[in-house]
């Protein structure tokens, strides 16, 4: 046994596989307890809150202001302000009174702005223009004008009593807080989700959930491809005829079919995450069947199994004694592969919105569905769906790496 | 011919015997789930739509179609008469079209994307799996680990890639649907190259989800078959390297044609979700609104033409091993 180990984790496939799967692991067993933030909490009022840092606007206000002067704070101020739209207009108002098209560089905002300034005149009129357009270039102006000044913005209270505006503060320019001083601010890594939710907290939690789907789906479905791939094996005959039937027959039926219909028969309500993983489990265990099969069926007339019958041993003596240990690892090769399948039928199910019922846990087939749903992926909200998708991505290439390492340590055909 | 005649029949045997089961499953498995469907139908037509009188009709279709108040026997003799007869009733939630109509406006676009995109990806994945255990050295070391991860991608998130991409940021091509939303089907130009331009996107992540995965078992088989005692013998005897090549890849062709024939089901579904995710109006997304509407006899008919799909290709293939593999002549001809 120690033996072996040594032997698997001098493996580099598996020892790669096997530290990024320890890492999430660990991710998931740690963060929570770092971060305990209800992961199913709507904090956000609106979607897809891009990832960033948040910063309470009313608790800056009541924070100590330091003075920095700061050359560029203007002009970042104003770029950040002018969208690429808004600068492609400015850049078609200047070639319309004629300033020559390589002198216009619609990302030095400075210039821009410069040259905005010396050239427009809202009385001018521009043929071919739309009466709506022109209103637009009035407005843009207006903004601009508002962005140009180093006038502070009044911060004003409603009286209780009088109703009147009472002013309490000036914010100028170059105030700054620091970001230690106010109170409230959260960072979200990954933004948030179509319902408001912390998508980073959810990512961690859904991976859990979806970790053990993939667990109890593994082990029921090589538990009944263990018992079965034993009996076929060992047993052989009449039993091996029928189980062997009955594994073909799931073999060439898709199994994504049996899963649909399965989940959608069990109804909405009684759709858990317990329930989605044992169905998935129920539907993908003839893979091990015929691998256990197969293995059993080399080994059914070895020496020392021929020996074990010839002392009397009962049947389940042998099995335990003379079989399984030599099938040990083809096991738990197809177990961890069982696991991968199990976390990817998941992910399926749900995208098709029969997986387990959302209202309980995250899984990270859930949150792929609500991102498909609204369109994250068009609207170009990358955080809600593409760290799910390298999550599923990792767990299955670190489950596979460790797999196709012990496949190297235990069939030598295949080293190089 | 006749010497295969033994193996074919077998096949086709076998073909039939699976045809009958998946038909039995698609019937019972629903039923076996504790609240029949009838009760099921009723409370969803209840909650779902807003047409009385399509909700009435849908019903008495339903009630006389599957004659649900009759014993299990009967009625699966109906239900066997009217798959026949290719009456699945009415859709639910596409009412008043009827389910075959549903599908065979779906079944082509599936059919037409999948396996060209199946059977190029496998081409593909094959010939460089075969390289790289040819090859080895540098051109494996980079070609496996990509195929690895590559092949542990879920088909929707390789979709989603491509998608994101390609259609979204690159906007070289359109990000949903088979052919131009302004556009009437017809063989016209315009038509023709618009349903071209939908194609590439879920064409291309079918073909490369199924690169990975082949890729990694050529290589191992050809591996094996690199090594095995009668490459030794030749390379004695002196016969040319090339020559030798072309028998170790023929040997390590044919697991993975019986393979392709084990895992097309899984392949078919994977390729699925591609549709999906790329709202190609192929089966894929007629499964996704049947469930988002509870449509329950559109999901019983998908699913049902899915398997017979799954199971066809996989004769077919099995038709083609037999042809290929000489094992089967020699058994034969005994």
């Amino acid at each position: 046994m120690k033996h072996t180990l040594q032997q698997i984790f001098r493996s580099p496939r598996f020892v790669f596989g096997f530290s990024i799967f320890m890492g999430i692991l660990l991710i998931v067993l740690v963060y929570p307890l770092v971060i305990t933030d209800p992961p199913l909490a709507i904090i956000g009022q609106g979607t897809f809150f891009p990832p960033g840092i948040y910063v309470s606007v009313y608790d800056s206000i009541g924070s100590t202001p330091y003075i920095l002067n700061l050359d560029d704070a203007a002009a970042k101020r104003i770029a950040g302000k002018l969208g690429d739209e808004d600068r492609l207009a400015i850049k078609e108002w200047l070639v319309a009174v004629e300033i020559p098209e390589n002198e216009i560089d619609i990302a030095d905002t400075a210039k821009l702005l410069d040259q905005w300034v010396t050239n427009y005149d809202p009385a001018q009129k521009i043929s071919g223009m739309t009466n709506a357009k022109r209103n637009y270039y009035i407005r843009l102006n207006k903004s601009l004008e508002g962005l140009l000044s180093t006038e502070g913005i009044s911060i004003a209270v409603k009286n209780a009593d009088t109703g009147a505006l009472e002013e309490t503060d000036i914010v100028a320019p170059s105030d700054y807080v620091n970001i230690n001083q106010v109170p409230s601010v959260r960072v979200l890594p990954l933004g948030t989700d179509n319902f408001g939710r912390d998508v980073l907290t959810e990512l961690v939690a859904a991976t859990r959930v979806s970790l053990q789907i993939g667990f109890v789906a593994g082990i029921v479905a090589t538990l009944i491809g263990l018992i079965l791939g034993l009996l076929a094996g060992y047993v052989g005959g009449v039993v091996d005829d029928i189980i062997m039937f009955i594994t073909n027959l799931f073999t060439v039926i898709p199994s994504v079919v049996l899963l649909i219909l399965i989940s959608f028969s069990i109804g909405q309500d009684k759709r858990g995450a317990f329930t989605i993983a044992v169905v998935i489990g129920l539907t993908s265990w003839y893979w091990t069947t015929r691998a256990v099969r197969a293995q059993v069926i080399s080994l059914r007339n070895r020496d020392h199994v021929n020996l074990s019958k010839l002392s009397g041993h009962s049947i389940s003596h042998i099995i335990l004694n003379d079989i399984l240990p030599y099938i040990a690892s083809y096991v738990v090769m197809a177990l961890i592969l069982q696991i991968s399948l199990g976390i990817l039928a998941e992910a399926g199910l749900s995208i098709l919105g029969l997986g387990p019922r959302t209202t309980e846990v995250p899984t990270l087939g859930l949150m792929m569905q609500w991102a498909m749903i609204y369109q994250a992926q068009i609207l170009g909200k990358w955080w809600a769906y593409f760290p799910v998708i390298v999550v599923i991505a990792l767990i299955a290439f670190s489950l596979n790496l460790m797999n196709t390492g012990l496949d190297q340590i235990f069939n030598p055909a295949l080293r190089d | 011919m006749k010497r295969y005649q033994k193996y074919f029949l077998n096949k086709l045997g076998w073909f039939l015997v699976t045809l009958v089961c998946a038909f039995l499953l698609n019937f019972i498995l629903p039923r076996l789930m504790p609240g029949d469907p009838v009760a099921a139908i009723v409370s969803r037509l209840a909650q779902g739509m807003s047409n009385t009188t399509g909700i009435q009709a849908i019903y008495q279709q339903y009630a006389d179609l599957f004659g649900t108040n009759k014993p299990m026997l009967e009625q699966f003799f109906i239900y066997v008469k009217n798959v026949m007869q290719g009456d699945f009733g009415f859709s639910f939630s596409q009412y008043p079209r009827t389910v075959a109509d549903v599908i065979k406006s779906s079944i082509w676009w599936t059919v037409g994307l999948q396996f060209p995109a199946i059977i190029v990806g496998w081409l593909i994945g094959n010939s460089l799996g075969a390289l790289s255990a040819y090859l080895k050295g540098s051109f494996d070391r980079v070609l496996m680990p990509v195929s690895i991860f590559v092949s542990n991608l879920p088909a929707f998130g390789m979709a989603v890639i491509m998608l994101v991409i390609f259609a979204v940021n690159a906007k070289w091509f359109p990000t949903s649907g088979g052919y131009g939303f302004d556009l009437i089907p017809s063989f016209t130009w315009s038509f023709v190259w618009s349903v071209i331009v939908h194609y590439q996107l879920p064409f291309w992540s079918i073909v490369l989800i199924t690169i990975g995965g082949q890729a990694i078992g050529m290589r191992s088989m050809a591996i094996y078959e690199l090594n095995a005692d009668y490459v030794k013998y030749a390379r004695f005897m002196g016969i040319k390297d090339r020559k030798i090549v072309g028998y170790v890849f023929r040997n390590a062709m044919l697991p993975q044609i019986t393979g392709l024939a084990l895992s097309i089901g899984t392949m078919v579904g994977g390729a699925l979700f591609a549709e999906i995710i790329f709202s190609y109006p192929g089966l894929g997304s007629t499964i996704l609104t049947a469930v988002l509407g509870q449509d329950y006899p559109l999901i019983s008919a998908v699913s049902l033409v899915i398997t017979i799909m799954v199971l066809s290709a996989s004769f077919l293939i099995e038709m083609v091993y037999g042809i290929l593999d000489p094992r089967i002549k020699a058994a034969q001809a005994d």
